[in-house]
């Protein structure tokens, strides 16, 4: 077994892939000398015409990405910055996602988007701390936030090779985890497939990216009290409701702590999805960032609108104690 | 602007083959307008009628395994380009037999198998594509060439700018068509725009030139040069194509009939009409010949439109991931 950090797995996949595909190849900005860390070494082994600096015009290389991946590429866009999603959106939401169907599927668009250090980074201030992997899930791009150091490396391979654009966040919060893992067996993990990290009876706790360890440290902390299910759904679109399900089945009480916006957010349309066909014995609960919240840059305030592990183990601790009436 | 420009270095056939096409989109565009007031066509069109000259001319001088990207106004490419007039009609109606199987419909009309990468209903979108999809395709070692069509207003989109700075940077085999019809919907071109389409493209080293679009001849002239040097790794070309647009921005002015140009300036700018142009080139008999095999292609197209089946409701979301993964109802 081998120490693998989250980072290095991502780096893994991408180079792997590569070496399997001559078909793909990487866009981004200061990719060839990987600002982030993620692209480090492959520019050095695959060369210039696969490992491309883009000038800073997110929007024309987004697109530009979509054109190659129409003509038999495989592009895997690196943003350094999850905000810029928000500039090319246009392209992400409003082409390469809409080829398939307004071609009638005469046409498909498989570029993967990485960002890595989704989310706060701390420090880092309002337009550098967004997670807007809801945004994308609510319009149907494939979306995947793993968590630990083999599903990164898994869901990326996966993402490279599905057929269809697809967006996956790597959170700041998770890229410094390390695990012992069998390098031999890194293999691709289906998206669409949830994985329960702890089982329990008491509480469904399904937690979104790197919350699933905050979620697994208060699983352990309750441990003599409440007995806690910790739910990964690694993929958002598309969900497994199907595990969800199975989760609930066990447990009937439900808490997601999930690091969107409150309205609109992840965890919303995670419990409504419960409520309206799952089993439920008590009113769930979700811990979010705040309605509309933008992040503020002071290290108390930044942390002040993140879900934290104390917010998580009150709602666990209320909905164990509660029940319909 | 010579009215016979360049008509000395074609071959004989190309007069006829020009008016063909021309007269193809032209009289296609008035038959779809036809289906836009019975309501066979829902949602409207925005007619190519007057710009015909700009796709004959420069899809004449591609070859069948070029690749075009197109416009919210973009029937005229997609029939030079050689779709099936019949299934872009049934696209347009919205039928199961169109070319986007009816998912696409007027805006998104696409026939990849003969280098149609769609039309696109966002100002400028198709740009950055296009110059993806030529930079993949030099990659891949293939000697092929993308024109991308724009309208006059696209040219302050940043997407367009910023592709005309990637194609000239990596040299890609592309020909930027500005289709200057001098109206971005109803707003005039000097109203919206500093500086002019040319300077844009001489900002990035790009080689550009004004044209007069009236005359398929011309169009063809300049496309052909711009075709040659995109293929022989030369980079790209920019050619601002001066139109004028006959009809409505859409159909929906037939109703609303916003005021922002006078008959006079109308009339004015149908005088020059390509489709007029081209035919007074060919013989009398020649010209005929044409017209007859097109009014009856189109009646087998409006027909064939008519006649195929809808779409299936149970289906609406097919196709809407490459791997058939299907989502959740709605209800």
């Amino acid at each position: 077994m081998t120490i693998l950090s989250y980072l290095k797995a991502l780096n893994r996949a991408i180079a792997a892939e590569m070496e399997r595909d001559p078909a793909v190849c990487v866009f981004g900005e200061d990719v060839r000398v990987a600002v982030s860390n993620v692209t480090t070494g492959l520019h050095k082994k695959f060369g210039p015409e696969r490992v491309i600096d883009m000038p800073i015009s997110e929007q024309a290389f987004t697109s530009f990405a979509t054109g190659a991946a129409l003509a038999g590429q495989r592009p895997l866009i690196e943003f350094q910055i999850p905000a810029l999603l928000f500039l090319a959106f246009e392209q992400i939401a409003n082409q390469a996602h809409k080829f398939s169907l307004m071609t009638g599927g005469q046409a498909h668009v498989p570029v993967t988007y990485l960002l890595p250090s989704s989310g706060s980074r701390g420090g880092w201030a309002g337009q550098h701390s967004d997670h807007p992997y809801s945004l994308f899930a609510h319009v149907g791009i494939k979306t995947v936030v793993p968590a630990t150091p083999a599903d990164a490396y898994g869901l990326l391979a996966s993402a490279i090779r599905d057929d269809d654009p697809v967006v996956v966040f790597a959170p700041a919060g998770a890229i410094g985890v390390r695990a012992d893992v069998d390098l031999a067996a890194l293999a691709p993990i289906p998206l669409g497939v949830g994985r329960v990290h702890r089982p329990g009876e008491d509480v469904t706790v399904v937690a979104v990216g790197h919350l699933v360890h905050d979620a697994l440290a208060v699983a352990e902390e309750l441990a003599g009290t409440v007995s806690v299910e910790v739910f990964d759904p690694r993929t958002l679109h598309p969900f497994d409701w199907a595990g969800l399900a199975a989760s609930l089945e066990r447990t009937g009480r439900l808490v997601v702590v999930d690091d969107s916006n409150r309205s609109c957010g992840m965890a919303g349309e995670i419990l409504a999805s419960a409520a309206e066909g799952m089993r439920l014995i008590a009113p769930p609960r979700r811990v979010t960032r705040p309605d509309g919240a933008v992040l503020p840059f002071a290290r108390e305030l930044d942390l002040a609108v993140q879900p934290s592990r104390a917010q998580l183990r009150a709602a666990i601790e209320d909905v164990a104690k509660l029940a319909h009436t | 602007m010579s009215d016979a420009a360049g008509l000395r270095d074609l071959p004989a056939d190309t007069a006829g083959r020009l008016y063909r096409t021309v007269r193809l989109i032209r009289r296609f565009e008035e038959r779809a307008i036809e289906l836009v007031r019975d309501g066979t066509i829902v949602g409207g069109i925005h007619p190519y009628l007057g710009q015909e000259a700009i796709a004959a001319g420069t899809c004449a001088a591609l070859r069948p395994g070029d690749v075009i990207t197109s416009t919210h106004r973009g029937h005229g490419h997609v029939l030079a380009k050689g779709a099936d007039p019949a299934r872009t009609m049934a696209e347009l109606a919205g039928r199961a037999t169109g070319l986007n199987r009816g998912r696409g419909g007027s805006m998104h009309a696409a026939d990849f198998s003969i280098g149609i990468l769609g039309a696109n209903a966002i100002v400028g979108a198709a740009v950055p594509i296009a110059t993806g999809a030529a930079w993949a395709a030099r990659r891949a070692g293939r000697d092929q060439v993308f024109v991308t069509y724009f309208g006059d207003g696209a040219v302050s989109q940043g997407v367009v700018l910023e592709t005309f700075n990637l194609a000239a940077l990596w040299r890609l085999p592309v020909v930027f068509v500005c289709e200057n019809n001098g109206f971005a919907t109803t707003t005039r071109f000097a109203e919206a725009q500093a500086g002019t389409v040319t300077g844009r493209a001489a900002a990035f080293g790009i080689p550009a030139s004004t044209v007069d679009a009236t005359d398929p001849q011309v169009v063809l002239e300049a496309a052909r040069e711009a075709v040659e040097r995109a293929r022989s790794g030369g980079g790209p070309t920019l050619i601002e194509c001066l139109a004028y647009r006959f009809d409505a921005h859409h159909t929906w002015e037939h109703a609303a009939r916003p005021r922002y140009r006078t008959d006079e300036e109308v009339a004015a700018g149908m005088a020059r009409d390509p489709v007029e142009m081209q035919g007074a080139r060919l013989a009398p008999q020649e010209r005929a010949d044409i017209d007859a095999q097109i009014e009856s292609l189109l009646e087998l197209a409006v027909r064939f439109a008519r006649e195929s089946p809808h779409p299936d409701p149970a289906d609406a979301l097919e196709h809407l991931y490459a791997d058939g993964l299907r989502v959740r109802a709605g209800a």
